[in-house]
């Protein structure tokens, strides 16, 4: 019991964060039935929008939220809704394929702990800069040093061909025959 | 204990340091975080049961009934009753639900309503969380409710349910483009994201009257896409009674669909809010440069007393406009947005921009 009260709030909050982005990602890719599988998806995003917000960045939270969460979690849902029933249920995977996914998981699991152990995490002597949206859309929009300008209009550039593309692909096709 | 009614701060202050004071960092911390929550779970249980009644006194009134008057006197206690009716009811079970589903989805709609709440001020001080992105925090919390519709939709395994939960959907992703870019205007008007700043940048006159015709624009498209997005008449065809029994609560029975009705009201009490600070000036009394005499008369009302105001006349106007129209079409409500409140917004968006280039803003 001390030791649970030496915790700070801070690493308390980030256990509970962790326990919980562990716990639905391993539900995500272990439920037969699809929804499901969404609704875990969405806990794990808003758990880490959570973490994002404990590291007082709440700028990428917010994007956290609404891209993902409010996002791709709800076309997924929606692409759902269109497609399946609900008593669809996944077949239950063969041993053979558990067997070599758990080896492939430990194996990964393996690898990053060693990384990150070895690496000598140093604590930072920077003074605490507080991230505010003023920096970021100067930022964004500069084009001189530290400008995000261009990699900011290739995507703008990307997302108005994707746009379009969906656009054509969801438009009436007049029938010429017949 | 320094209790002020026109500034809360020395108040808020007053109770953080006497907590730390009395007990560790973290208990301190987690006592405040209790009395947040419990004065916000009191304050949802008030404000939803008298929306309730406003809504069925104003309903009553509008077409020339009496409405509830029986419990208590104007029947004040009406909602009360409700209430415990609901409380008593049996939850009903479905055999070929989605358990899991069924059972979390009142709880997703409710607790973001809960995210949005926290970031709104209320007056001088009394805003329990105030964020650097508070505008942008406000888009991004409430574009998660309709999750909970979705599900509340498809784990009923009901036709009606899934046909509402599907026109919820379309219907709410589409309007939170309006909500984001009338929002998006305010924020040029201003410079800052900030809502207690935002509040304070109104202390010479309100944004609706500074930012002249482009703020007044994006206030009635604010106000038509909450409406929508908060799934209310005109635009309500996600539970469509007459069509769809109840849309996607149509399974859901005693205090879970409490929680959905609950949610329904907060919401449209957040959206007002919303609305009241962004453009009315939230707790800011009314002022107008120039007028020494008016502008101190007003500032003697308490700031908590102008935003109950300017919400409670927002609810109205929502209200009103329920019982007022038909309801829409799903064509008409999809090509409202797309074809004519969108390009008008980023229009919109655009003059507002030239305005505070060129500095053209009154006063």
């Amino acid at each position: 019991m001390e030791k649970i009260l030496a915790l700070t709030s801070n690493q308390i909050m980030f256990i509970i964060f962790s326990a919980v982005i562990v716990m639905f990602s391993i539900l995500t890719v272990t439920t037969r039935r699809i929804l499901r599988a969404a609704t875990y998806l969405l806990f794990v995003l808003v758990s880490t929008s959570g973490i994002y917000f404990m590291l007082q960045y709440q700028f990428l939270a917010a994007v956290q939220l609404t891209l993902y969460a409010g996002g791709i979690v709800v076309l997924i849902i929606f692409s759902i809704l269109l497609t399946s029933h609900i008593n669809q249920k996944f077949e239950a995977v063969s041993w053979k394929t558990i067997a070599f996914g758990t080896i492939a998981s430990i194996l990964g699991i393996v690898v990053c702990i060693t990384s990150i152990l070895q690496f000598q995490f140093k604590a930072s002597t920077l003074a605490i800069q507080e991230i505010n949206m003023k920096i970021i859309g100067r930022s964004l929009l500069n084009y001189g040093e530290n400008g995000f300008v261009l990699p900011f209009e290739v995507i703008s550039i990307l997302l108005l061909a994707a746009m379009i593309a969906a656009i054509i692909i969801a438009k009436k096709v007049k029938d010429t025959k017949i | 204990m320094p209790f002020n009614i026109y500034d809360f701060t020395s108040f808020t202050q007053w109770i953080d340091k006497s907590l730390y004071d009395s007990c560790t960092p973290f208990w301190a911390m987690i006592w405040e975080m209790s009395i947040i929550g419990v004065v916000f779970l009191a304050f949802y249980a008030v404000v939803g049961l008298y929306l309730v009644y406003a809504e069925r006194k104003i309903c009553g009134f509008i077409q020339c009934r009496v409405g509830p008057n029986r419990v208590g006197p104007y029947g004040f206690f009406q909602t009360i009753a409700d209430l415990i009716k609901l409380l008593m009811k049996e939850l009903i079970y479905i055999k070929n639900a989605d358990k899991v589903l069924f059972n979390i989805a009142p709880f997703i709609v409710i607790i973001t309503s809960f995210l949005a709440i926290a970031a709104i001020p209320f007056a001088k001080g009394l805003h329990a969380i105030d964020f650097d992105i508070g505008v942008f925090y406000l888009m991004a919390v409430s574009s998660m409710g309709v999750i909970g519709l979705l599900l509340a939709g498809w784990s009923s395994n009901n036709k009606y349910s899934l046909i509402g939960a599907m026109r919820s959907g379309a219907q709410i992703v589409s309007y939170e483009l309006s909500v984001g870019l009338s929002l998006v205007t305010i924020v040029v008007l201003a410079g800052t994201m900030q809502l207690s700043q935002i509040v304070e940048l109104q202390r010479d006159g309100w944004f609706i009257f500074k930012g002249h015709i482009p703020a007044f624009i994006a206030f009635i498209i604010f106000i038509t896409a909450g409406i929508a997005e908060t799934n209310r008449g005109p635009f309500d065809l996600a539970e469509a009674e007459s069509e769809l029994t109840a849309g996607y609560h149509t399974e859901y029975s005693g205090i879970k669909f409490a929680f959905f009705f609950l949610a329904e009201y907060m919401n449209m009490f957040i959206i007002a809010s919303i609305a009241a600070t962004v453009f009315w000036g939230g707790w800011m009394p009314l002022h107008f440069p120039g007028l020494e005499n008016f502008n101190h008369f007003m500032d003697f009302i308490p700031p908590f007393i102008w935003y109950i105001g300017k919400t409670a006349v927002i609810i109205f106007i929502m209200m009103w406009f329920k019982w007022t129209f038909p309801r829409l079409r799903i064509d008409q409500l999809l090509n409202l947005e797309w074809k004519y409140l969108l390009p008008i917004n980023l229009f919109n968006v655009l003059l507002m921009a030239f305005i505070v280039l060129k500095g053209w803003e009154l006063f």
